[in-house]
């Protein structure tokens, strides 16, 4: 209420014209410019939808493991290989992300373990919202392992996260061992690296240690599992580490 | 090219904004990006030429500002500052540290006509 004469400067002020319908304009303030001080988070969006995507995966006690590499490190066979070593043991179900094609999700379905393929289109990367559409086509059963197959990309990938328990970074031996270097986020956002393809070592330039040391650099927590996924060594070790990780997520009482 | 999510990310925010005050158009758009946050400034201006077009940001003056990495060393807890998430302790030649800035990716602040 204006305090100078009582008038309510809450009410709009009605305006008719003459001849005009008696329906009232009603004038008010015209907006002024605004400066609005956000300090908004540019991936709020995508945290909001991967704690959402971690929420499920806590109550149902599914092992998430968001599974990153440049193209072409062995995702996918080790994924294969790491399938038929569990499938009697614990339920393994895949989300393939791709920027086209059905190829990886072809080949997993091969090995029996329910998949679905995310299709990128020209994306880089997966985001937690398209991990939770996959999931609701998926329907990953309780106390099960999840292995999200991210598209083949060290860069991007690193930026979403996607709700998952944890981060698989692999590298093969045929690569540079200075990638942990190179590409610093992904190997600094990981849990895990995988060292695949050591059957190929006498054959390549490739120094186990340099590269963990580099690595290290990068995360000083990062643990390492070395393997071959075609010939089998060092697979125990992995499927060990995902067994005992979903173990771990099961209460004891 | 992650660059492109962000730019289009940030004007669905911003369009969101500017739907809450009524108003049309951005006319200033102030960013914060760390330099450890893997994000490349270059690529970004690039991507967001084409995010903003017919958009509210699309005359909108765009300003970054970069904040510069920091950690705190794990072995002698001495605090420094990072070009790159590898560098070590420039006291003790520690790699075991604790990222304390330099990750952001933010929209600091709009001004809304």
């Amino acid at each position: 209420m204006c305090t100078t004469c009582g008038c309510s400067a809450d009410e709009p002020a009605s305006i008719t014209l003459p001849g005009q319908p008696a329906r009232p304009l009603v004038v008010s303030g015209a907006p002024q410019k605004q400066f609005r001080v956000l300090e908004r988070n540019v991936l709020h969006k995508n945290d909001q939808a991967a704690a959402h995507n971690r929420q499920h995966f806590d109550s149902s006690q599914v092992l998430a493991i968001n599974l990153v590499s440049s193209p072409g490190s062995g995702k996918t066979t080790l994924l294969e290989k790491t399938i038929l070593a569990l499938k009697e043991q614990v339920p393994v179900y895949v989300i393939e992300g791709d920027q086209q094609t059905m190829q990886d999700a072809n080949r997993i379905q091969a090995t029996g373990a329910p998949v679905v393929q995310v299709n990128t289109g020209n994306g880089c990367h997966l985001d937690a919202d398209m991990v939770h559409r996959a999931l609701h086509a998926l329907h990953p059963a309780a106390q099960s392992i999840l292995v999200i197959e991210n598209v083949g990309n060290l860069v991007c990938p690193a930026l979403f996260d996607l709700g998952e328990t944890y981060r698989v970074v692999v590298m093969s031996v045929t690569e540079g061992d200075d990638k942990p270097l190179k590409y610093p986020n992904m190997f600094e956002s990981a849990h895990l690296c995988i060292i695949n393809k050591t059957d190929l070592l006498p054959y390549v330039d490739f120094k186990v240690e340099q590269a963990k040391e580099y690595a290290l650099r990068v995360n000083h927590r990062l643990q390492f599992i070395e393997l071959s996924a075609t010939k089998g060594a060092g697979m125990e070790n992995w499927l060990n580490w995902l067994k005992q990780e979903q173990a771990a997520l099961i209460p004891v009482n | 090219m992650h660059e492109l999510s962000i730019a289009l990310t940030i004007v669905e925010i911003a369009e969101e904004e500017v739907k809450k005050a009524g108003l049309t158009s951005v006319g200033k758009i102030v960013l914060e990006i760390g330099n450890l946050a893997g994000v490349e400034t270059e690529a970004l201006a690039f991507a967001w030429q084409e995010a903003v077009k017919q958009t509210v940001l699309e005359k909108a003056e765009y300003l970054v500002e970069h904040t510069t990495g920091s950690a705190r060393c794990l072995s002698c807890n001495s605090a420094f500052e990072l070009a790159f998430i590898y560098d070590c302790c420039p006291c003790c030649g520690g790699f075991r540290k604790e990222l304390l800035q330099g990750k952001e990716i933010r929209i600091k602040s709009l001004e809304i006509l």
